[in-house]
């Protein structure tokens, strides 16, 4: 709670919301079996397009889907190969490597339950872990931690921690959970402001004057009056920065030997309805801003490092097309990227639905052939040891169906 | 009407309440007009009940026990410095760190400390703050409220000027809260006599030229007061009076001034008229002789220009220009300066005309909200109270209004354009506040409760298609429908 109403410069928009952690309930019957996992998971808010975040260059449907947009292995910049079929975006170096070390996994072509289009509605089923939005204040990461018992481990952080802006609510609920705030800000998003102007224009024009004005300033403040032809080009700075503190700090309290061992954190900024960028605009700016937070991770966790899972999941994807405006909209399957020394990697998990117009749900989404309840609950089970019923009933209510997906982490 | 009873009902709150809360619109569709009008009918409407906060004299005469405490704990600091200085014979061989005292002098007994913290005048203002913002955020309307902060602006002090920190938030209730339902002419009088006009500007060290003092002394008269009273309370600039019935106004309301709190530690600070210092003499102002009735000519004085056309005509203006539009409907105006001399100044009945005109209805939604009306309508719309008044205090200063401190007597502007300038500034605090309330509120269901009967279809669109909550909690706050009324 540093800056707080008072901002020194202009929109500090929402990128991050936050690292909470869970200190008192820790998993006790992994650390029986001597381990000492961790688990962090990191919403991305908005809707990710997984179609642009690893590209299916086998398909024969992939290029005439996409156009110019599609990522292929002889783009500019070339996609980075993951297998005979699928392709990881450019901007993302470093998870490449962590596959091409077993330490990554992708699920392709997943989504929950939700068949909507809400970001909302969709946010509230990916982390509450119902099957129908606005029917909890609880997430399922909270309540998977609830049902383990309390390790009691001497000293170690149950003291309460300053409580930041919101907490995610993927981990709210009856677990104590304690959340601390990045001390940098969220760095300034255009995304809200360009939201803004165009309902202004379209509803009133003095109030859009004057944001183009101040945008205008802005741009040239930032470009130090110099480099107006790029103004963008520093905000993509501040969000890789700010990406990279928020997860590595994250990370360093998960090293900690008594420190938390679970804990979850939200990046906005993926709803890429136009000029979408997936090689080198902004989707490429944000997958890179991930990419290093991974890599902060990985950094920061050190020799735990080997215990660690990091779960990246979205609420929905997007459409398999490009629409008029050179983005996409929202749609239904998407990509969970899965990070970490204590995973199964290499591989890319996916029962691939096919890209013709027939395969697509409702002719316009990749269609979800893997449920996402079932990577998170093989997650949960084979990680932490959560119990099976436990995950059917009070994780994941009503998901006897959907199994936990067996075989993601090293040790089972 | 043209309007749908939701959409006048929303109008209704935006226009002449502190916006709507979850429920408000619904609650006041059947008869929005009737809801207002109840407003002003409520028992005690326009006070602060319950209330712990100290009257402006007992404020005053806390705030002077902390400042001479202050002065003499200061005094005996830097006794203490150069006794230490002294007493080490020479610093330089001295090895002794410099905070510990020589062993062979007693420590002083009971010395007064430096207070920590904000200190009585800061602490008495962010309560009065606090109270002020919480009347506004628990109002069922705020039709009353708003006439509040109307008349507090047209009645301005400053906090930054001299003591007035300490009492202007009692000022307030005394003054323009006590008032706002009553008479145009008795609020006048609360105002002119009240110690924080008196000190705001000037005139409670203002001495008549020929009175006892004014012969004694050098110091003598001060209009400052006497003209903003004519000029900016009552009158209005450029109307019927003179630079001579400036002079002669002053030289009345010589002696309007505070009991000093060494003349009676148990008074000090509380009006008083001081014959010491009042300017002898009948007094000529706007073609009327007042005789020397002591305090009585000033008060007569006031009563006349309270009664005036010219006073009726500018404060109809101003109340039409604040709650209906930058360039009112001349209609509006006379209608309202009708009534305000129809009775005799009678504000409940002005507030009554005003919103059962027409053309308080027919105006379009042109007017953005200053930063304080937004600030609160956007904190209603969401259900939440920032749990730090310095959270709110920063958020009026960064947008250009922060509280009870104008940088000039004529009080924050009521026309639009200066305050679009702070439209980006709105914007970081609707992303810091939709951040700190996160998730807590659904977006949609803001809207349908504060603003869907009046908004366009773009700002529904814009707002449920957000990518996040927070994001769409900002567009709404942001929306023109909610920073217009």
């Amino acid at each position: 709670m540093t800056s707080d109403l008072h901002a020194p410069t202009r929109r500090h928009l929402l990128l991050a919301s936050g690292t909470l952690f869970a200190w008192a309930y820790l998993p006790k019957v992994a650390r029986a079996e001597g381990r000492d996992p961790r688990l962090l998971v990191i919403v991305l808010r908005g809707a990710l397009d997984g179609l642009a975040a690893v590209a299916p260059v086998g398909d024969p449907d992939w290029v005439a889907l996409r156009g110019d947009k599609a990522l292929t292995l002889d783009g500019k910049p070339p996609a980075l190969p993951l297998d005979s079929f699928f392709a990881l975006n450019p901007a993302m170096p470093n998870l490449h490597r962590l596959y091409k070390a077993g330490a990554a996994t992708i699920v392709h072509a997943t989504a929950t339950s939700y068949r909507e289009r809400s970001h909302f509605d969709g946010q509230d089923v990916l982390e509450s872990g119902l099957g129908k939005p606005g029917a909890s204040d609880t997430g399922w990461l909270n309540r998977a931690l609830a049902s383990l018992q309390p390790a009691g481990r001497a000293g170690g952080g149950r003291e309460a921690f300053a409580v930041g802006p919101i907490a995610p609510l993927v981990v709210r609920g009856p677990a104590p959970v304690l959340s601390w705030t990045p001390r940098r800000l969220p760095p300034a998003s255009d995304d809200t402001l360009t939201r803004l102007l165009d309902l202004y224009q379209h509803t009133d024009p003095a109030l859009a004057r004057v944001l183009e004005e101040r945008m205008g300033l802005a741009t040239i403040a930032r470009a130090g009056g110099m480099d107006a032809e790029q103004p963008r080009a520093a905000g993509a700075g501040q969000v890789r920065a700010y990406f990279a503190e928020s997860a590595g700090t994250a990370a360093r309290f998960l090293a900690r030997a008594d420190g938390p061992r679970i804990g979850a954190l939200a990046f906005d900024g993926w709803d890429t309805h136009a000029a979408e960028g997936a090689t080198n605009g902004r989707l490429a700016m944000l997958l890179g801003a991930l990419d290093g937070a991974i890599a902060a991770i990985e950094t920061e966790m050190k020799d735990a490092w080997g215990e660690t899972v990091v779960a990246v999941v979205t609420e929905f994807g997007r459409t398999a097309r490009i629409n008029g405006t050179d983005g996409t909209d929202h749609g239904t399957a998407t990509v969970a990227l899965l990070a970490g020394g204590a995973l199964k990697g290499g591989r890319v998990v996916a029962d691939w639905p096919g890209l013709k117009p027939a395969k697509l749900h409702e002719g316009r989404d990749l269609k979800a052939t893997t449920d996402l309840r079932a990577v998170l609950k093989g997650l949960l089970k084979d990680h932490l040891r959560v119990d099976d019923t436990v995950l059917a009933s009070k994780v994941f209510p009503d998901s006897a169906a959907v199994k936990p997906m067996a075989g993601l982490l090293q040790r089972v | 009407m043209a309007l749908d009873p939701k959409a006048e009902a929303a109008l209704a709150l935006h226009r002449f309440g502190v916006s709507p809360r979850p429920g408000s619109i619904a609650a006041i569709a059947s008869d929005p007009r009737g809801a207002l009008l109840a407003d002003l009918d409520r028992a005690g409407a326009g006070r602060i009940p319950d209330t712990d906060l100290l009257p402006s004299g007992p404020a005053w005469r806390a705030a002077f026990a902390y400042q001479e405490s202050q002065r003499m704990a200061r005094r005996a600091e830097r006794a203490m410095q150069q006794a230490n200085a002294q007493g080490a014979g020479g610093a330089a061989t001295d090895t002794k760190p410099p905070d510990m005292k020589p062993a062979d002098q007693p420590a002083t007994p009971a010395a007064p400390r430096l207070s920590p913290g904000p200190g009585v005048p800061q602490q008495l203002y962010l309560d009065e703050a606090k109270a002020r913002f919480n009347a506004a955020l628990g109002a069922e309307i705020g039709f009353v409220e708003r006439l509040v902060w109307f008349w507090s602006n047209h009645f301005c002090v400053s906090a930054d000027k001299g003591n007035v920190r300490q009492i202007c938030g009692a000022y307030e209730r005394e003054a323009i809260r006590a008032h706002v339902l009553g008479r145009f002419g008795d609020m006048l009088l609360a105002v002119e006599s009240h110690p924080a006009m008196l000190i705001y500007l000037d005139n409670a060290r203002s001495i008549g030229p020929d009175s006892l003092a004014g012969l004694r002394q050098k110091r003598g008269l001060n209009e400052n007061l006497a003209r903003e009273i004519l000029e900016l309370h009552t009158l209005g600039v450029r109307s019927v009076y003179t630079q001579e019935d400036v002079t002669r106004f002053a030289n009345v309301i010589t002696g309007w001034t505070l009991v000093g709190m060494r003349e009676d530690p148990a008074r000090g600070g509380e009006f008083e008229f001081n014959a010491r210092t009042h300017q002898p003499g009948a007094q000529m102002v706007i073609g009327k002789s007042y005789p020397d009735t002591g305090a009585e000519q000033g008060r007569a004085v006031l009563a006349a220009l309270a009664r005036h056309p010219a006073t009726a005509k500018h404060v109809a203006t101003k109340l039409a220009r604040h709650f209906i539009a930058d360039e009112p409907p001349p209609a509006l105006v006379e209608r309202l300066a009708k009534r305000f001399l129809a009775t005799q100044g009678d504000l409940k009945e002005v507030a009554k005309t005003l919103v059962t005109s027409p053309e308080a209805w027919e105006a379009p939604r042109a007017k953005l909200k200053r930063p304080g009306e937004w600030i609160i309508g956007a904190l209603r719309a969401v259900g939440y109270t920032p749990p730090d008044i310095g959270l709110m205090m920063q958020a009026h200063n960064l947008l250009g209004e922060p509280l009870w401190r104008p940088s000039a007597p004529k009080g924050f502007t009521d026309e639009s354009a200066p305050w679009l300038d702070g439209l980006a500034q709105r914007l970081d605090i609707a992303n810091q506040l939709a951040r700190r309330v996160g998730g807590a509120a659904d977006p949609r269901e803001v809207f349908e409760e504060a603003l869907a009967p009046i908004a366009s279809a773009e700002t529904r669109q814009a707002i449920t298609r957000a990518e996040s909550r927070p994001q769409a909690l900002a567009l709404l706050f942001m929306a023109p429908e909610f920073q217009r009324r």
